[in-house]
């Protein structure tokens, strides 16, 4: 049942909050964003790692066509449903010094896009999982379309069309398969694993989810819109596409691809993995170039992500636990680092990295918090970046030591342009736009400081998240590796 | 028979009452005559069908498609309420003859015999000239109804000409006899045959605006009345592919290679043409036109795969398509009347002083667009899962999929222009109870189709 309420009650909890009206919205959405973190937890204390699929409902959704409404935990979703659990307090947070338009309705829209998401990963039928996948785009694209900068009708309309434009090669994908269930069809996603397909189908439903996993995450060249997106979103639309959205994407590598399409995933995994690593340079490329604080973030999350990505395609235990461990800790980093620079943008009124400078002196909280999340970017020994970018690398090193050389230099050029982040918006002289800088208002620190506190503690201490993932990720190798 | 009946009946006196009543009365007591016929198809006594030389046939599938246009047609009767203030309006000859067009729907559904087809095309046909051409004053809405008359005169005689051929090859008219001379001659079907059922599917393709036979459509949904666009391309267009299911799918299934590869072909280029033109369109009236041939592709595939279930499929893509094109044309009307323009640039800036409708648009928009929430979306899930299902015809699934997604950019610029642009020059539109309410239940039923699909099938099995 756990898994039911996890996506329902912040469902319900956006309507209430819409209908409650805007005086107490953001209180709303705190509090249902902090019950439904409690729920997030217990289901965490109650997870048992080797207990295979746990907390499960379902129901008959189209009874004709075979399709259940069902939902599910395993070692594979829990950390993804954690990470949304837990970062969406921060979320709502991070908006409580400001005056929003219409407040009911963002805030409404930020815990539906929560429960959408967490939806996705707990769907065990592959079409509610599509429903969830495309229903989330819903609130996001309205809280960007709203509440977003000045090119953000042009920025969101891209975003939309790309990404749902990605989805129907998976919704194709999908009812294929659906097509090929043995007897009455089923939709679900573990009769989907069972099928044995032969190499040529295998390959074209590689493309298939292969392209719209892509877009979503996104890897390199499908991820034009995401630069733009994220920085004509405003903070709040960001945080949610970067810090869960994507993660939509990665959990679909992981779900779907390598165990439906493993044949594929030996015989064309290269591909693919040389087009994430491309993107890691190119992404850390651009980020050193980026003149714009938000643009550099965005640029930096897809380099991130594209190591992600090929340390999942890469099908190792190495690969799978470090990607699970790292997009948990992405989450927490990207969420601390946009807040940051929405921060310095909302007081400076710029995001030019060239009007900044020397924030350092006049914030000591800004800047201490500001340091830890840049450190735990850059994967810096005992922060959480560290534990999970090492392992993806090491897997990437095993695969192929040259694509594991290419892909480490995420680790150089994070190092280049997160300091030149630092230096430029915190250090030196004190910039034309910063006067009068005003350290951490109460509310902020409530997010930093918890948010630089995990970074600490999850690098210091990984082994609990591992712990979790480990027996699922063992026996989805065990079950569906096929060796290369 | 009974319901036939009885809308012959309430047309003819709907002709007298409109003497006497008032329009509001009038638009009431036709949404009465319309309930009472559907009701009647309830009723188990029934004149014993010989009377008729087994006209019709009542079965499932016929009675489904009329109760759905039924329902669909009463949906749309209120927003004839802008159009009957013009000074030259006759309300009662508008509901007369929608009651009358109506028999032609049934006739469609639930013939058994090809004349009863034929004469329901006819009935509806004629209908729908007259209404086309009902804005008297408006240029382009008598050329439409020029147009549609000729072009549709030149398809029925396609029609008949595929029936007389048929008829030549069978000896018979029935949908029963055709299935048997298959059966019988399945070695050495006459070629005939083969070109009587090629002109009798050119006849009705023409009439449910599939692509390449289609060129009718944008001119004359664009020239007619609002309310009568909306009943050609929803209830005009059910009826017609209940017509091409029967007579295609179930009755000749035995030829499937010989008319799978046209009908097919046909979808692809409805669907090519209506998804690429409706998204350069200009006119929110157009683009709901071209939506519309689309939409027809769509079906098309349904009517192509022929499998068990497949009649399931096509009523529940219909019926979503056809309340989620009576919410956008119910908007389409209230801008029309609010700024006096049926662009797109109209809508700029709608949704904010127009709350309530700017969510229906939504509503309407997401299910057209078949998007996850709505029954647009479950529709097609329905068609293409029964599709692929024909091994030669995943090509097709795969373009109706990747075509789906120039339909969702098209969707979503009136919603986005509706909420996110400026420059909307009318006021607040009031909306008469009786549209609310049919705007309401449409709504309701396009999410509760998206979220609980199992309450159509107890819709279905009911009948």
């Amino acid at each position: 049942m756990n898994a039911l309420y996890l996506t329902l009650i912040p469902i319900i909890g956006a309507f209430v909050i819409y209908m409650a009206g805007s005086k107490n919205a953001k209180y709303l959405a705190l509090f249902f964003s902090l019950a439904i973190l409690g729920f997030g937890l217990s289901t965490l204390l109650s997870f048992n790692p080797e207990g295979g699929l746990q907390g499960v409902w379902s129901m008959p959704w189209l009874p004709k066509a075979g399709l259940y409404l069902a939902f599910g935990i395993d070692g594979i979703s829990i950390l993804p449903i954690l990470l949304a659990t837990l970062i969406t307090p921060f979320i709502v947070i991070t908006t409580f010094d400001k005056k929003l338009y219409r407040e009911e309705l963002f805030y409404a829209l930020i815990i539906l896009a929560q429960g959408l998401m967490i939806g996705s990963f707990t769907a065990l039928d592959s079409f509610l999982f599509y429903f969830f996948f495309e229903a989330s785009l819903v609130p996001v694209i309205f809280i960007s379309a709203i509440w977003g900068g000045a090119n953000r009708i042009k920025a969101t309309l891209k975003f939309f069309i790309y990404t749902v434009f990605g989805s129907l090669f998976m919704l194709f994908a999908l009812i294929f398969l659906y097509g090929e269930t043995p007897g009455a069809h089923s939709g679900l996603i573990a009769d989907f694993h069972k099928l044995e397909l032969s190499s040529t189908v295998q390959a074209v439903l590689f493309a298939c989810f292969f392209i719209a996993f892509a877009i979503k995450t996104p890897v390199f060249p499908f991820h034009t819109w995401q630069p733009d997106a994220y920085t004509e979103a405003p903070a709040t639309g960001t945080m949610l596409m970067s810090g869960i959205m994507l993660k939509m994407g990665l959990y679909g590598f992981i779900r779907f691809l390598l165990p439906i399409t493993p044949l594929a995933v030996s015989e064309y995994g290269h591909i693919a993995i040389i087009l994430a690593v491309t993107g890691i340079i190119y992404g850390s490329l651009a980020a050193v170039r980026q003149g714009h604080a938000k643009r550099l973030l965005a640029y930096s999350s897809f380099a991130h992500v594209g190591l992600i990505a090929a340390g999942i395609l890469v099908f190792s235990k190495d690969g799978l636990s470090g990607s699970l461990f790292h997009m948990f800790s992405h989450g927490i980093n990207v969420v601390g680092l946009f807040f940051v620079v929405e921060i310095i943008a909302s007081r400076t009124g710029t995001f030019e990295l060239d009007k900044l400078g020397g924030i350092t002196s006049q914030a000591r909280w800004l800047s201490i918090t500001f340091v830890v999340l840049m450190l735990g970017s850059v994967a810096l020994p005992l922060t959480n970046g560290f534990v999970g970018e090492f392992l993806l690398l090491f897997g990437l090193y095993q695969y192929n030591p040259l694509i594991g050389f290419f892909a480490g230099t995420t680790i150089i050029l994070g190092a280049v342009y997160m300091l030149r982040l630092f230096q430029k918006t915190m250090l030196g002289n004190a910039g034309s736009h910063v006067k009068n800088f005003a350290d951490l208002s109460a509310t902020e620190k409530w997010v930093l400081i918890p948010l630089a506190i995990l970074v600490v503690t999850l690098g210091v201490y990984p082994e609990p998240l591992m712990k979790l993932t480990e027996p699922a990720v063992k026996q989805l190798i065990e079950t569906h590796y096929l060796g290369r | 028979m009974l319901p036939i009946t009885l809308l012959s009946v309430f047309g003819i006196a709907g002709l007298f009452l409109g003497f006497k009543l008032s329009k509001p009365t009038m638009s009431l007591l036709t949404v009465l005559f319309i309930a009472i016929s559907a009701l009647v198809f309830f009723v188990p006594y029934d004149f014993p069908a010989e009377l008729m030389g087994n006209m019709m046939v009542f079965d499932k599938f016929g009675v489904a498609f009329s109760l759905i246009s039924l329902f669909i047609a009463l949906l749309i009767i209120p927003m004839l309420g802008n159009f009957n203030e013009k000074e030259f309006a006759q309300p009662a000859e508008y509901y007369s003859i929608i009651l009358f067009s109506l028999v032609g729907v049934v006739m469609m559904s639930t013939f058994n015999h090809v004349l009863a087809l034929f004469l329901g095309v006819e009935i509806l046909s004629i209908s729908m000239y007259v209404l086309t051409g009902s804005d008297k004053k408006n240029i382009r809405s008598i050329e439409a109804s020029l147009k549609y008359l000729l072009m549709g005169s030149f398809a029925t005689g396609f029609l008949l000409f595929g029936i007389a051929l048929l008829y030549a090859a069978t000896g018979g008219f029935t949908l029963a006899g055709y299935t048997a001379y298959i059966a019988n001659n399945i070695n050495q079907v006459s070629p005939i045959f083969y070109l009587g059922l090629l002109l009798l599917m050119i006849g009705l393709l023409f009439k449910v605006s599939v692509a390449p036979f289609h060129f009718w459509a944008p001119d004359v949904y664009d020239g007619a009345p609002i309310p009568f666009t909306a009943f050609m391309s929803t209830v005009v267009k059910m009826a017609g592919f209940a017509a091409l299911y029967k007579v295609i799918s179930v009755s000749m299934v035995g030829l499937f290679d010989f008319w799978w590869t046209t009908l097919a072909i046909c979808a692809l280029f409805s669907l090519l043409i209506g998804n690429l033109v409706a998204a350069n369109q200009t006119s929110f009236k157009r683009l709901l036109a071209y939506s519309g041939i689309s939409h027809a592709g769509y079906l098309l595939i349904s009517v192509t795969t022929a499998r068990e279930g497949s009649d399931y499929d096509l009523l529940f893509y219909s019926f979503s398509y056809a309340l989620a094109s009576v919410l956008a044309f119910y908007v389409l009307d209230a801008v029309a009347k609010a700024t006096g323009s049926e662009d797109l640039d109209a809508l700029k800036g709608f949704a904010k002083s127009n709350k309530f409708l700017g969510f229906v648009l939504t509503v309407s928009m997401l299910s057209l667009a078949g998007l996850p929430l709505t029954g647009g979306f479950i529709g097609k899930f329905l068609i293409f899962s029964s599709a692929i299902e024909v091994q030669r015809m995943a090509w097709l699934v795969f373009a109706g999929i990747m075509l789906s997604v120039v339909g969702a950019y098209y969707y979503i610029k009136p919603v986005a222009a509706a909420y996110f642009k400026e420059g909307y020059t009318g006021g607040e539109v009031e909306i008469s109870s009786g549209k609310r309410f049919a705007i309401a239940a449409a709504v309701m039923l396009t999410v509760v189709l998206g979220i609980l699909p199992v309450v159509f099938s107890l819709f279905y099995d009911a009948i």
